[in-house]
């Protein structure tokens, strides 16, 4: 089964996804040669599902969620390849200035950084009522009144005071929320979340998703949210990708991921979170050193041929060397690209 | 235990400091050298500005019974071999330097900051060739630069202010142009494409309004260096011509002959560039440490 086929039948008992992406390319022209970066990535997101896009560093997961914004940079990075449907406009095809009619109006994105994601000169009011004015021709007022609006809606105190201050008044948690309310002041139909909490601590972390979670529900935002944290994952994703190597390798519902992953590298990622219960000491045998995925993410120009972690899998055979896997439905509802997803659960015994 | 008398400090600080004019008093207390340096260029803007009511003599009134006459009673500051009173030639002086300098400066930094903004902001063909054009710009000093645009466009009022504001752009496009390779990589410039932001209206909105704390400075600083500069190309026979009153070109026309016999014509001319290059200075170092609290004391 390819890919394609796999985004088809993608939970059929939604409607009409607000976001189709098939067989996406990225590539990087760099120095160090041909950077595939995203390599035929496909997935399907329906209104108000949160969808999130985990892997390791390096593994395309950045890049996939600037490509859908079409904010790659270029040189050295271009989309080579797919599609990227929102609605029934491929972003793909769309002139630069058509482009910026659907970013921060259709399709919106808040970044990781929230200490510098605010331009420091400038009020977070004019700021906010800045993508206002310039997608729904507001005016300014009415502009400042719907920003007061959103600043309420992400739970900023006083927010016809905060209007009028400047960023570096914020806390990061404070700013992030600004940061979203910016991002959802024009009613997009997704929302990209790039690492949203990594740069928070973690009990503004969980108010930060409590806040983002709250939005899709009452706006009823797609989300696509870009992390490495599987905690976060767990607590907010309705649907998840593990991508590895600018390949999806593995896609499942939120609980069949953790309950059976398909891949041995999904199942390494959850392995290697620690274990609280196992700390405490609860029986002394069941303490066991943390688990990690031996060795590297391998580099992206010189990727191996055949499956990219096969070097670091214990499960890998000469074919997975030789071959790469096909990316094939393993259980209803759940696709993966092993060779070896029936042999999984050796790993936890090796 | 260290003794810190902590009201003495806040009070440093500024804690307790509301409203307009407690806050400049407190600027004056925090930076007095700025402050008497914009004391020294406020007084010479109200020159400027009274002219005509400071001084009862006409500046270009020539009078041949008061030629080289001392400084006394009825000639404040002496007058020159033409008779023209001193005091009001210094006096109306002060309007042709403050337009030159503030008008060259202007224009300066308009187009300094347009050339260093869209070269650092765009880069690609553009910046290479607007960078070459600064650079061949750069290789003269600031004098010898305006000195060649003044002979190009010939003595006059505004070619002085224009040939000065050529001159100026260089040192302003260079720094407006590395601040904004800088700022243009800053989150916040990604967060605003993400918006769906044009790239002119970033450079304008987002970058632009971040450079201007440096070029602030930075105009403050040109300030004075304009007003040597027109004095200079004034001294040489290139700056403002007759009949507007310059004080270079006050000296240049009593140097060489009345240098020894009427030294007044040469004295008071020389200090008020003094002064108020003085001042531009002392106030450009203190709003740049106002700006800028890493630097300096």
């Amino acid at each position: 089964m390819t890919s394609q086929s796999a985004v088809d039948m993608a939970d059929p008992t939604v409607d009409a996804p607000v976001l189709q992406v098939a067989n996406l390319q990225t590539w990087f022209y760099t120095r160090a040669g041909l950077v595939k970066a995203v390599d035929g990535v496909s997935f399907s997101l329906a209104r108000g599902e949160t969808l999130a896009i985990v892997g390791e560093s390096g593994c395309g997961k950045s890049v996939t969620s600037l490509s859908l914004m079409r904010l790659v940079a270029d040189p050295p990075g271009r989309i080579v390849g797919g599609t990227v449907h929102l609605g029934d406009t491929d972003l793909l095809r769309l002139d630069e200035a058509a482009m910026r009619a659907v970013r921060g109006n259709r399709i919106a994105m808040i970044f990781q950084e929230p200490m510098t994601s605010l331009n420091p000169v400038m009020t977070i009011g004019r700021q906010i009522s800045e993508s206002v004015i310039l997608h729904q021709r507001l005016s300014r007022a009415a502009a400042l009144e719907r920003t007061i609006e959103m600043l309420r809606l992400v739970g900023i105190p006083e927010p016809a005071q905060r209007v009028k201050e400047y960023p570096h008044l914020l806390s990061g948690g404070m700013r992030q929320r600004a940061m979203i309310a910016m991002a959802l002041a024009c009613n997009p139909e997704v929302l990209i979340a790039d690492e949203p909490t990594s740069a928070l601590d973690v009990t503004i972390q969980a108010q930060i998703l409590e806040v983002i979670a709250k939005l899709r529900r009452e706006l009823g935002t797609a989300v696509i949210l870009i992390t490495h944290d599987l905690g976060v994952v767990a607590e907010t994703a309705d649907r998840v990708i593990v991508m590895y190597a600018g390949r999806k390798v593995e896609e499942a519902s939120t609980m069949d991921l953790f309950v059976r992953p398909m891949h041995p590298y999904t199942r390494g990622l959850i392995n290697s979170i620690p274990r609280l219960s196992l700390m405490r000491g609860e029986s002394q045998a069941a303490v066991t050193r943390l688990q990690e995925i031996p060795g590297m993410v391998p580099a992206l120009s010189n990727l191996p041929e055949g499956c990219a972690f096969a070097p670091r899998c214990a499960l890998a055979s000469d074919t997975c060397r030789r071959e790469y896997p096909p990316y094939e439905q393993k259980q209803p509802g759940q696709w993966a690209a092993c060779w070896h997803s029936d042999q999984i659960e050796r790993i936890d015994h090796d | 235990m260290l003794a810190l008398d902590h009201t003495a400090e806040l009070e440093k600080a500024g804690a307790n400091v509301s409203g307009k004019r407690s806050a400049a008093l407190h600027l004056i207390r925090r930076y007095p050298l700025g402050a008497v340096g914009a004391l020294i260029i406020l007084f010479f803007v109200a020159v400027a500005v009274f002219a005509g009511v400071i001084t009862a003599f006409d500046p270009l009134t020539t009078n041949s019974e008061a030629a080289l006459a001392r400084p006394g009673a009825e000639h404040l500051l002496g007058a020159d071999f033409m008779g023209r009173d001193m005091f009001a030639r210094i006096v109306y002086g002060a309007r042709t330097s403050l337009m030159v300098s503030v008008g060259a400066t202007a224009l300066g930094c308009l187009g300094g900051v347009l050339i260093g903004l869209s070269s650092g902001f765009f880069g690609g063909w553009f910046d290479l060739i607007a960078q070459r054009f600064i650079d061949i710009l750069q290789a003269l000093p600031l004098l010898v630069l305006a000195l060649v645009m003044a002979a190009a466009l010939g003595p006059s009022l505004q070619n002085t202010i224009v040939a000065i504001s050529i001159a100026l752009i260089p040192n302003i496009a260079r720094v407006i142009r590395s601040n904004t390779l800088s700022l243009r990589e800053l989150p916040f410039v990604e967060a605003a494409r993400a918006v769906g932001m044009s790239e002119i209206r970033i450079a304008l909105t987002q970058v632009l309004p971040n450079t201007l704390a440096p070029l602030i400075v930075l105009a403050t600083a040109q300030l004075g260096s304009a007003i040597l500069v027109e004095s200079s190309l004034a001294f040489l026979g290139l700056g403002v011509p007759e009949p507007h009153p310059s004080w270079g070109r006050m000296l240049s026309e009593s140097a060489a002959d009345y240098v020894r016999t009427a030294p007044w014509l040469v004295i008071f001319p020389g200090l008020a560039i003094s002064a108020v290059v003085f001042g531009t200075n002392l106030l450009g170092d203190a709003i740049r440490d106002m700006l800028d609290p890493r630097q300096g004391t």
